[in-house]
């Protein structure tokens, strides 16, 4: 459980991950939903279950994401919707029942001390704030907005994830590329914040030798010697020494972020 | 000059080698390019985030490799050449510790690039035959300030980590510090130097 904002682009050139929300959709939603800012700081939790008490006065919460079980004070709630925090209340969120990672924002954001201008926590090199645990306090900042009335979730797109050639694709050839598309890959219980890795029939190279290390992008499929394909995630790796044979597309990358152990995933050229 | 697809907003530029890419790197942010990120590889450059590709295009068609130059500021590292793996470079190179130091002091690197931690540079500027391998069995820890040495690449790692690089020896000076206007003491065009302490 870390907290999140968009996280800190422009410091890739000294080796510092971008970081930030995987679900940008529905981290944004949830920080519109409470009147906040789009860009505030709320909590990403994987996998759901989390008990929060709130001092201070009371302030409005919402919960995103990941479908989960959503009670204050014992009370049922709904997800994906504004709920008042009375002062002293507790806020509990269930286990995740539909994909992972679930975003909990606090009407005036979480105001844990920002680092190199994000309070996101990269989980790569630790830079920013601590991880969340049992018994940390996550201070809140001032109120700046109201519900708004009405709020449209995004809708969610269901399908292939959308890739883009990548740079490296003449390590593999064209067929390569499309037998990557032709598959059903599945993802594997080692994915983090750092990566989707997925698990499938190996996607051999055209060429040997090593790659000497080069810069990487956001949702680049990249292809280690075992075949199996990672898509990097907001905590990858600045620079990586293994090709990238596909890019996957911005708006898909929120898809990955709710993919979970052993789910289906294919890609489709996009 | 080639230019590769890095997605819809990326575009990566493939140069020589390091000395190109961190060349094009500070020529391309001198010239205020328009991109979120401009990062620097081995032979490599990246340029994500680009508005307007167009005039990426015609900012690197103004570039050439031959007008590459490399005027980053010069820091020198006080360095205590008591690294564990001094024997093995000596032995390596065909030399002693004291012919060790003495090549290593004398050499000019330069920052390349970054990566593998924030604030660590691959430096470069170690000849082709001094490029020494990494240790068979990496190490579980490598303190803080180690000055190391890993095929043709000179690094020093700001952090305690684990690490495969052979130990030359150890600098205090601050590598990585988040709190600096300038958080990275060693960013790709940094000039650096060893010197015996």
């Amino acid at each position: 459980m870390t907290v999140q904002d968009r996280g800190r682009p422009g410091l890739a050139h000294l080796g510092v991950p971008r970081g930030g929300w995987l679900d940008a959709a529905a981290a944004t939603l949830a920080n519109r939903l409470v009147g906040n800012r789009e860009d505030c700081a709320v909590l990403e939790v994987s996998g759901g279950g989390l008990t929060l008490r709130h001092e201070g006065a009371g302030r409005w919460v919402s919960v995103t994401g990941a479908g989960c079980s959503v009670e204050v004070s014992g009370a049922a709630r709904g997800h994906g919707a504004a709920t008042w925090l009375p002062s002293g209340a507790g806020l509990r969120l269930g286990p995740a029942t539909r994909g992972v990672r679930s975003y909990l924002a606090v009407g005036g954001g979480l105001a844990v001390e920002p680092v190199l201008g994000s309070r996101s926590t990269d989980t790569l090199a630790w830079v920013g704030p601590p991880q969340v645990l049992r018994g940390s306090v996550l201070p809140v900042g001032p109120v700046t907005g109201a519900p708004p009335g009405v709020d449209v979730a995004p809708l969610r797109r269901h399908g292939p994830l959308r890739v883009l050639p990548g740079p490296r694709l003449d390590w593999f050839g064209a067929e390569v590329l499309h037998d990557l598309c032709a598959q059903e890959y599945v993802v594997s219980p080692r994915s983090n914040r750092v990566g989707l890795r997925l698990q499938g029939r190996r996607l051999e190279r055209s060429r040997a030798g090593e790659l000497p290390s080069e810069p990487m992008v956001l949702g680049a499929v990249q292809v280690p010697p075992d075949g199996q394909p990672v898509v990097f995630l907001a905590d990858h790796p600045t620079t990586g020494g293994y090709p990238v044979i596909a890019v996957v597309l911005g708006e898909d990358l929120t898809s990955c972020a709710q993919l979970g152990p052993g789910q289906p995933v294919r890609f489709a050229l996009g | 000059m080639q230019m590769l697809p890095a997605g819809r907003d990326g575009v990566l530029v493939q140069v020589a080698d390091a000395a190109e890419a961190v060349a094009l790197a500070r020529f391309a942010r001198a010239a205020q390019v328009q991109a979120v990120e401009v990062v620097p590889g081995a032979e490599t450059v990246l340029f994500d985030g680009v508005g307007d590709r167009s005039a990426l295009e015609g900012l690197l068609a103004r570039w050439s490799p031959e007008a590459a130059e490399t005027v980053g500021p010069l820091v020198e590292l006080s360095t205590s050449y008591d690294g564990a793996d001094l024997d093995a470079v000596a032995n390596l190179w065909g030399t002693d510790v004291a012919g060790v130091v003495a090549r290593h002091s004398g050499i000019e690197f330069v920052s390349a690039f970054c990566g593998f931690a924030p604030g660590f540079a691959y430096l470069s500027g170690l000849p082709e035959h001094l490029a020494v391998p990494r240790r068979d069995t990496p190490r579980t820890r490598v303190p803080a300030g180690s000055v190391a040495l890993a095929g043709a690449w000179c690094g020093v790692y700001p952090g305690a980590s684990p690490g495969g690089w052979q130990l030359l020896g150890t600098t205090d000076a601050g590598l990585w510090d988040e709190t600096r206007d300038e958080p990275a003491l060693l960013a790709p065009g940094t000039r650096v130097r060893f010197v015996p302490r």
